[in-house]
Parts: structure tokens; sequence; C-alpha cells
């Protein structure tokens, strides 16, 4: 397939000066408008010549969307604030620590400064045959690419894979999910705040698409509550490259522990399935238990039941047994194994 | 607009991936367009049904009050394949609707439940049922000829009572045997692309082009069962064909009615053939 990476097809380039200025834009334009955020994931598709959008909706002027606010119950983040302000950002590391490693670790500085909390939530998959312009269900065809015994399939999923194998590749969106963020969504007629784990959504509910944004809908803002500020934070992600890759896996957590016993505890893990993953029957197996090797191994075995390689990422499944024990006992457990 | 949504496979050959989307809406209307003329011509302009002279009626005795129309066999066999035709239509076409959920796994079990019930029916029906009886003979076809001919005003003998079905029955019949094998054919087909427990998956069984291919029959299929079911649950509800409907529940009608609609030389039953069965009828399906 003929791809042309220097131009982009023409299209209708809008920039809106505020919030309700590209609310408007995006009802009236529906699924012909294209929400260009840092640029970074977009600018592939639109060179590609893969997507063609009529118009594209650049909210780099929009201010209101930018920056981290304390508020009386929490903190949120404007959907167009950067990786770095995030990960720099005092009252993120003091009290989210998890969320400033992981948008620390996110692709490289340069990407980093220029990319957005929105965008990295709400970027498309990596999948190469999918990027590739080729009719997979994911473009709506009716043929996975990845999933054959001769396809390139070492970073698909190996979790809720259905018919499509693509995985989410945000690293920022297992520790809003063990935060407990909602994400604010806004069009021209109302809001709508729906938890982190929420906003993503897997082959099984809709195959074209890995979240709940729909045409004409603005994602302006992250509202962390204070309820696991402070808490004890693991997050680890591990990649090919570690000066700058999407995630092969990576895992977050964030518990509360009294009297040497796990009391509260989220975890969740990403570039597993489509969507990222909170282990729920791994938060209930570990609560009460001490936060040790002993557990860590339970968890780690429990967070995989179920997984099922392709044929060429069986290593995900020991990876992730891992980090999920990792993520249970702290980085000393790493020397267990 | 084209009726079927092409794209370009990795070597560069144009190949059909489904039928375009519209068409769910195409059948929708058209099933609700057929049932709203249908009511209007019924309530303004149909004349009353006439029947040939009537034929020598049996006596009394003869024909038993409750006339046995469907085994408990048959109707076990409809109403799980009803059902399970509902549950593909409603996987297969809310998500394309805009109401998302995990529909694949439904639909494939819906489709392995309707693929046995039909198994079940073929065999049934081949061996223990009337066979015959569903198939339009001679003389519907006479009959629709001269029924055609008075619609149109022109000059017409009547027509017969019917036989055990009428000839809209057994047409009814043939479209959906012809549209249901269709789906289910490829239906099965399809279920190489996904896992399930029957099949090891293997999206490369068949070139990009007969999947292709595959893959548009079935939409085709499907959406013309849309506006079949909608025919054929408007049918059902309608006042005057109530009395078959309850035989499809209750398996069998009343005397009154199998003397009004149907030949009792066409569709013989006698209280010999009751002795045998709870009701009386010499068919069972």
């Amino acid at each position: 397939m003929a791809v042309i990476r220097d131009v982009m097809p023409s299209f209708d380039l809008l920039q809106p000066n505020s919030a309700d200025e590209a609310r408007n834009i995006l009802a009236q334009r529906g699924s012909d408008a294209w929400v260009l955020a840092g640029g970074l994931d977009s600018f592939d598709w639109l060179k590609d010549r893969i997507k063609r959008p009529k118009v594209v909706v650049d909210l780099s002027g929009v201010d209101e969307l930018r920056g981290i606010r304390v508020k009386s119950d929490g903190v949120e983040i404007g959907a167009m604030t950067t990786l770095t302000e995030v990960a720099q950002n005092p009252v993120i590391r003091e009290n989210y620590g998890v969320l400033a490693d992981a948008a620390s670790m996110v692709a490289s500085p340069q990407i980093r400064n220029q990319g957005t909390i929105g965008g990295n939530l709400s970027q498309d998959t990596r999948c190469w045959y999918y990027r590739a312009g080729w009719p997979c269900y994911r473009a709506g065809g009716n043929i996975c690419y990845a999933d054959t015994p001769e396809g390139r399939n070492r970073e698909h999923a190996i979790l809720g894979a259905d018919r499509c194998v693509a995985v989410n590749p945000s690293d920022t969106a297992p520790a809003f999910i063990v935060l407990d963020a909602k994400f604010v969504i806004r069009s021209r007629k109302d809001e709508r705040v729906i938890d982190a784990e929420d906003y993503f959504i897997g082959p099984d509910v809709d195959i074209t698409r890995l979240h709940v944004l729909q045409p004409g809908e603005l994602f302006t803002a992250v509202r962390i509550p204070f309820t696991w500020a402070s808490s004890r934070f693991y997050f680890e992600k591990i990649r090919d490259r570690n000066v700058w890759d999407f995630p092969l896996l990576n895992v977050a957590s964030a518990m509360f522990v009294s009297n040497g016993r796990i009391d509260r505890v989220r975890i969740a893990v990403n570039a597993a399935a489509a969507r990222p993953l909170r282990l729920k029957s791994v938060e209930r197996a570990v609560r009460g238990m001490p936060p040790d090797a002993a557990t860590g191994e339970m968890a780690g075995k429990r967070a995989v039941q179920g997984a099922v390689p392709l044929q060429f990422n069986a290593y995900k499944i020991p990876l992730m047994r891992n980090l999920v024990k990792r993520a249970i006992g702290g980085v000393e457990e790493a020397k267990w194994a | 607009m084209g009726l079927i949504q092409w794209a370009t496979d990795p070597w560069g050959l144009s190949v059909p991936i489904h039928i375009a989307w519209f068409l769910i809406w195409v059948a929708l209307i058209a099933g609700i367009a057929f049932l709203i003329g249908h009511v209007v011509y019924v309530r303004y302009f149909a004349k009353p049904r006439q029947f040939t002279a009537d034929p020598p009626t049996p006596s009394e005795t003869e024909i038993p009050e409750r006339v046995a129309r469907h085994s408990i066999a048959a109707r076990t066999f409809h109403w799980i394949m009803a059902a399970s035709m509902l549950v593909l239509l409603f996987t297969a076409f809310l998500p394309k609707a805009g109401v998302q959920f995990d529909w694949v796994t439904y639909h494939w079990i819906a489709g392995t439940v309707l693929t046995a019930s039909i198994l079940f029916h073929v065999f049934h029906a081949s061996f223990w049922l009337d066979f015959g009886s569903i198939w339009p003979d001679r003389i519907d076809m006479k009959d629709a000829w001269h029924r055609t001919r008075a619609f149109f005003g022109r000059p017409a003998p009547l027509p017969r009572r019917f036989a055990k079905y009428p000839l809209e029955n057994k047409l009814y019949h043939g479209a959906i045997m012809i549209v249901g094998t269709a789906v289910i054919a490829t239906g099965i087909c399809m279920m190489f692309r996904i896992r399930t427990i029957f099949f090891t998956r293997d999206p490369y069984l068949l070139s990009d082009m007969t999947w292709g291919t595959i893959y548009v029959l079935h939409g085709l299929a499907g959406v013309g069962l849309i506006a079949l079911i909608i025919v054929h649950i408007y049918f059902g509800v309608r006042p005057e064909k109530q009395p078959i409907t309850k035989s499809m529940i209750f398996g069998w009608m009343s005397r009154e009615f199998y003397l009004d609609e149907h030949d009792p030389a066409r569709w013989i039953v006698s209280r010999q053939q009751a002795s045998r069965t709870p009701v009386a009828s010499r068919s069972e399906d």
C-alpha cells in the first residue's frame, strides 16, 4: 500500500480561543472534525494520509484547558497540560507520585514537552497493521492481521482480545485509574464526568475506538480526588528502549498499609489489553494481607489468569505476573526471583 | 453511495469487506412501510375474502373441537428459533445503531443455537412431519393466479380454501429458508475468524475476496431478515391471524376456524387421529 509520508491532505484548520468555541465547532462538524492536542499521534495519521478529516480543530490556543489547579476536594489537570508539566508539578509529585512517575516515563523529553495529558489518554493504538492503513477490524474491516500464525504480535494483547488484539499504549492511564480520577467530557449540550477506568473501552464494546469520546465531545480535564493522595505508590514501565518507547507493559498501584497489612489498594496494568485493566480480583485478594513476597506471588499469579498468548507475546504473561508482584511488594521484591 | 463497502488489502487488491450499513435502515424502513401499507389496504381497500363453494363439510363427529396444528416439538423449535433469531438481529445491528456492548459472544452463541435448532427441524420435518405440507402445490399456484386477477379487477373463479398452510405462509417459509441458510452458512465460515469453542481460528482459510464475499452475503441476508422478521411479527399479531399464532403456542386451532379457512379435502383431519394424540390431526407440523 502506497503511503505518502510527506504532505498532509488538505483540511480546514480551525483554532478556537476558548473551550466553548471549541465545543461549538466540534458539535457543528461532528465526525468530520479531528481534535488536535499535542499532535504527536495526529500528525502520524495525517501525514500517512490514513485519516483524512475535513476539519482539524487545534486546541493549542485554548488556555483554559491548560494548567494544574488545586481544588478543595482534589486536583484538576487541564486536558492540554503537557506531560512535562504534570511530571514536574510539585503538588502532583508530592501527592500523586505514581502519576508523576508515569508521566515522566512517557516517550522522550521532547515529546513530553509537546504531548498533553488528554492526548496521552486518548491516543490511538500503535498496532502497525492498523496504522499502516490496512482494512483490519479496527479500521472497519473484517480481519486482524496481527492475530494470525504469521502476524507480528510481540507487543499485542494477552487479555481481553476480541477479534482485534491491539493494546492501549498510554502510560498515564493506569496511574489515573489507581488514583480514582474522573475525566470531564463536555459537549455543547452537557458535561459528563466519568471514572477513569470507564473512559476506556475494549473491542468487545467498540472495535474501532479505544475510549468513549464521541464526535462532538471535548475532553476538558482530569479531576483527581485526594482519596489516594500520599498513599504507597508503585509505577513500573517495561519497554524495549528505555530512552524512548511505548510500553510493552506497565503497572501502577496505590495502597494504604496499616499494621503491616494492606488496608486499601488499587492496581492497574496497561498494554496487556485494548484497555487499561484495573485488577479488581487482585485487589480483593490482597486486601488484609501483608505486602510481602508471598502476597506478591499470589497476586501475580491471579493477575494473569485467563491470559491467552499470541504467537510472539507469551513473554508478557510472566512479565505481567512479575510486575504485579512488584507492585504489591515494592521494588525490593525484584530481588526475589 | 455503494451497497458494498470496499477496501484495499495488503496486496493491493480491492476487496469487499461488508455491506454498507445504511442498508440496515433501508430494511427497517421497508419492513415498516410494508406493514403500514398493508394496514391501510386491509382497512380501506380490501374486499371480503371469498372462497369457492363450501366443500362437503365433514360431520361434527369427524372433526374434533380442537384441531391439532403444531406438535410440541415443532412449537419448541419455532420459539427457540425465534428467540435465537431475535438475539442475532439485536446483537448484530444494535452496535451499528450506536448501542455498544459485548455482542460477539452472544451473537455466535445465538447463531449456534439457531443452527442446531434448524438442523433438528430439517431432520424432524423430514421423518416425522408432513414434509410436503409446507411446499406450494399446483392448487396453490392456480389459486394465486386467480386471486391476482381478482385483485386487479379481472374475472377469475373464486379460489379454494387453504390446505394446512396458506400460500403466503409457504412463500414466507421459502424466503426464510433461503435467507436463513445463507446467513447460517456464511456465519459458520465467519466463526473461523473469531475465537470460539468450535474451531481453531484461521483467518487465512480463504482468500480476502472470498472472505469479503462471505461477509457481504452475511450482511445482505442479515438485513433481509430484519424486513422478514418485521413482516412475520406483524402478521402474527394481526387479529384475523391470531388463531394461527395461538396454534403456535397451544398447538391447536378451533374447529370453526379450521372449517372457515381450510379445505378439509386438502388438510384432512379426523377424530380417528385424535385417538393417537391429545388433539386430533393427521399431520403434526
